[in-house]
Formats: structure tokens, sequence, C-alpha cells
């Protein structure tokens, strides 16, 4: 397998969009190919990601013309990837796959997504079109319903009382707020307190309405390439250090929903791929669709045992000043999620922290970052590792 | 190799009060609702069998923002049936307000009900339910 890098990355702000899913990923992928010194020419594919465009904008078959739009060469193969949130992250890990093993040098992968352009109700339906469309969703099962159950087996399994899990994972939100605040490509970029969480609507208990990530148009790309390619290139290559995927079936099929067995699969495989551990870990954007599912993913990465991850971020130590820095973009919760164009994003920021380009985010000395994206309701996760050097 | 039992197999069965699953040839596991191979080994040798309606809830949520087409609120259990299988479905004759974490335990009999089908599903299915014993 050759050495493979990333090159150049680019995002649209992340919020609500006058402009198509095309013309979202025409910006973010001018952006990152125009950072990474090449022109769309030297594009030998493109690996791209959306769920729901025929839903957001009666458009399917949108590969093609995310190709066209960027001026790619008609022998670039363009090729539309879904799985669910994690959608972009499973393109990027297929796209560094086939350049490491020599069948492209140089390829764009990113994402696009109008969530927000559906209107709540149709964008709740449209998402739970991730779940099984026979024995789950025709309970009226939801996304946010999803981590509820996860957070109420949480509260049980390891006797916390609800109302202190609640003020913790209200500490999540705060803390991505912060972030999402000192990040001008964010979705929200205000901060909240612990009451703005714990008075906010019901979603579905016990989570409420800053419990939840928003509903979020964006586009992300980057540029991945063999890495003497890369070096050739910019001046800071950021390598592909280790990747894992794994799969997992139905909800109800999973069990224990405080473990997440197919994120424990694929951040195994990562470890491994990239002879790194938790310890070795310096940053990390992972995948915070609602508050507890970023208590639920700390442990599963061994940055704490389970069953007491809980209180990381109401303890500090996952914030700026703490030992393990989660999120530092604002996450999805205060970034937002695209859902086509999550994955990609994380990419990006865990690239320009590695690039030491992150200003007031910056966390500093930051040499190894992890991205953890997870589609559907547990059924899809993938993680990337990226070194600077 | 043809599916065991399919979803409209099943479906069929939960019109008539029974719930067809399948019993592995090879483990003895139960595999419910039905998947192409045995939930536990992975063996396609199952037959089709009738399972029982008893179990204890695992989870809980009540969902107060829903999904175009249902009306909110309304419960949804994760349930441990005591012949095996976890499965999914809505919590009836509780008041969806008054639950807490206490239904976590509970027993509960297994049942099933109407939803009415959208522009998606295109048809009328029955989905688990679940109350209290
Ligand atoms: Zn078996």
């Amino acid at each position: 397998m050759r050495e493979v890098a990333i090159a150049g990355v680019g995002m649209t702000k992340f919020g609500i969009s006058e402009k198509s899913n095309l013309e979202m990923f025409a910006e973010a992928g001018l952006e990152a190919i125009e950072g990474s010194g090449v022109e769309p020419k030297d594009i030998q594919a493109l690996f791209f990601g959306n769920c729901l465009g025929p839903f957001e904008e009666g458009q399917a078959h949108m590969a093609p013309f995310a190709a066209s739009e960027l001026g790619l060469p008609m022998s670039a193969p363009a090729t539309r990837f879904e799985a669910a949130c994690a959608t972009s992250t499973v393109a990027f890990r297929h796209a560094a796959y086939l350049v490491g093993a020599g069948v492209y040098d140089i390829v764009l992968v990113g994402g696009t997504e109008r969530a927000a352009a559906m209107g709540t109700s149709l964008a709740t339906r449209t998402f739970a079109m991730g779940s099984q469309s026979k024995y789950e969703s025709p309970a009226g099962l939801t996304f946010p319903g999803v981590f509820a159950m996860a957070a109420h087996m949480y509260a049980k399994k390891y006797t916390i009382p609800l109302d202190e899990l609640k003020r913790c994972m209200a500490e999540v939100a705060v803390k991505n707020h912060y972030n999402g605040s000192l990040n001008p490509k964010a979705h929200f970029q205000k901060e909240i307190t612990v009451d703005t969480v714990l008075n906010s609507m019901m979603v579905a208990d016990p989570l409420q309405l800053f419990d939840c990530c928003p509903f979020s148009d964006g586009a992300s790309a980057v540029v991945v390439a063999e890495a003497n390619k890369v070096r050739g290139l910019v001046a800071h290559p950021i390598y592909v250090a280790g990747m894992g995927q794994a799969s997992a079936g139905a909800l109800y099929l999973q069990k224990d929903l405080t473990r997440v067995r197919a994120r424990e699969t694929s951040i195994k495989h990562a470890y491994e791929e990239a002879g790194v551990g938790p310890e070795d870990i310096d940053v990390c954007e992972l995948h915070d669709c609602f508050t507890i599912a970023e208590i639920l993913a700390i442990e599963s990465f061994g940055f704490y045992d389970f069953g007491k991850g809980y209180d990381a971020a109401l303890i500090g130590e996952t914030g700026f000043k703490g030992k393990k820095v989660i999120n530092p973009s604002g996450g999805l919760k205060a970034k937002g999620h695209p859902i086509g164009a999550t994955g990609t994003a994380q990419i990006t920021e865990i690239v320009q922290q590695l690039r030491g380009e992150c200003g007031e985010r910056q966390v500093e000395g930051a040499k190894i970052g992890l991205v953890d994206t997870l589609g559907g309701d547990f059924g899809t996760l993938c993680n990337i590792i990226l070194r600077s050097s | 190799m043809s599916y065991t039992l399919t979803f409209s197999q099943y479906h069929e069965g939960l019109k008539k009060g029974k719930f067809l699953g399948l019993k592995c040839d090879d483990c003895g596991a139960y595999t419910f609702p039905p998947l192409g191979v045995c939930s536990n080994c992975g063996s396609s040798s199952m037959q089709v069998t009738e399972i029982e309606g008893r179990g204890t809830i695992r989870t809980f949520t009540v969902i107060r923002v829903a999904p175009e087409g249902m009306t909110p609120p309304y419960a949804i259990v994760i349930v441990e049936l005591e012949q095996g299988p976890w499965v999914m479905g809505n919590i009836v004759g509780l008041n969806p307000d008054q639950l807490s974490l206490d239904l976590i335990g509970r027993k509960v009999i297994m049942g099933s009900q109407p939803v009415k089908g959208d522009m998606f599903t295109r048809e009328d299915i029955r989905i688990l339910t679940f109350h209290v014993a």
C-alpha cells in the first residue's frame, strides 16, 4: 500500500443556504482543489456523498453533475456514496484505499446536503429512512429517539440519576457551542448555558432541543493523493495513518445501546493500522449528533472506561484546557450537520488543526487527530486517523 | 436459496395475532422478527415457529417531535423477549407523559397495531406493541 495524504480541504459555511446542493459542492470542491495546487483536470476520480437529494431537490444521480460543475475530466469516474450521516467519511475511506492501492494518484472526495431546506417534519421523516423500514420506523422512531433510548439505558445501567446525566449531557452542548462560537463556518456561533439546554423543548425523552444537532445545509471536500505527489504540491501534507469501518444491523439487534459495537470494531482497526492507541490522539472530531452520542463515543475510543465518560465535559477534560480536546470545530452540535457533508467537514477540521491553522480554536501542538462518523441507528461507523508527519 | 420467512408472511401472522419467527436448526436460537440467517450463529437452516409474546422492557423514549404523518407524543420501547430476541415497538395502555426510568425492567406482553402507510412506504403495516403485564 502506498502512503496517502491530503493536499487540500474546503467547506462552505454550514447553516441555511439559498444555494443548491451542486452549487454548494462546487464552492467546497474548488476551494479544496485550489488549496492543493492542482487543476480540476488533474483529478482522476470523484467520490461524492449525498443522502437525501431526491427529497431535498428532486435530484438523484448527482455525482456526474457535480463533476461537471467542477470541470473534472470525462475520464474521472464520479460515484455517489450513501451511508446516512457517515456518507462522506465512508467515501473518503474508499478513496484513500484506492489511492493507496495505486488505482488513482489524485482524487476529490466530498459531500453536500440541503437538510435544512426540507423543514423539520420532512427532514425527520427522511432521516428516519435510515432505520429499518419494516420493523423500526413504523413505530415512529426518530434519530433523537434512537439516542434517547441509549441515554435512558446508560442512566439505568450505570445507576446515574437521570437529572445528573442530563446536566452532564448539557455540558457537552455548552462546550460544543462555545467551540462553535470560535468557528466562522459553524451553523451556530453563539454560546449557550446549561439552562439553555434544560429549558429547551423536549424532543425525545430525555433529549431536549439543545441536546440535538441542527438540520443544516452545507458542503465539504478534500483532495486525496499519493503522498509523494502531495509533498510536491503543498507545504503541509497531512497523512492518512489508519482507517476503520464497521457495520451493524437494526438497533434492536444491537441490544446494549451504551456500547456502539460497530464503533468499537472500527476504531480497533484504525488504531492497529495507524499503530497508535487512545493515548496518542491529540484532537478528535466525533459524531455528536446528540449530546449523549459524544459520551458514548469517548468511551468507545478508550479515552474513558465504559460508564465513566459521562462527566468529561462537566469537569473540563474535553474542552480546550482539557487533556483531550473533543470537537474543537463545535461538532455536529454547533458547526452543524448537513449529513452528506459532515464527514469530510470533520476531516477538514482535523487537517486544519494538524496544520496549525485554526486560530482561536487551535489545539496547540496537535500532531495526531481522529475523525469519527456514525451513520443511521448505529449501522455504519467510520474512523479516520490523520497525522501531521 | 429462498427466504425462509418473508415480511409479508410475518405480517399475515400479525394480522391473525400470531408472532411468526424462526428457530435455528443448528443452535436452537430464535430470530424474531425474521432475518435471512440465524441472528445468533448465522445458519440458514431455520424453521418457522410461533414466538411467545412475553418480555422485559430494556429501554424506552417518548417521541415529541415526530416524522411527517405521525402524531406525538407516543412511546417507543425495546424489549427483550423471554425466548431471547430483542424487539422494538410502541408501548400501549400507559400515558406517555407519565413514564420514568422505572419502566425499564417491567414485564410486558406483546401485541401489534396497524400503522398508516405514507407516500414512501405505500402500505399500511402492523408494528409490535407492548402492554405492561
Ligand atoms: Zn443459530
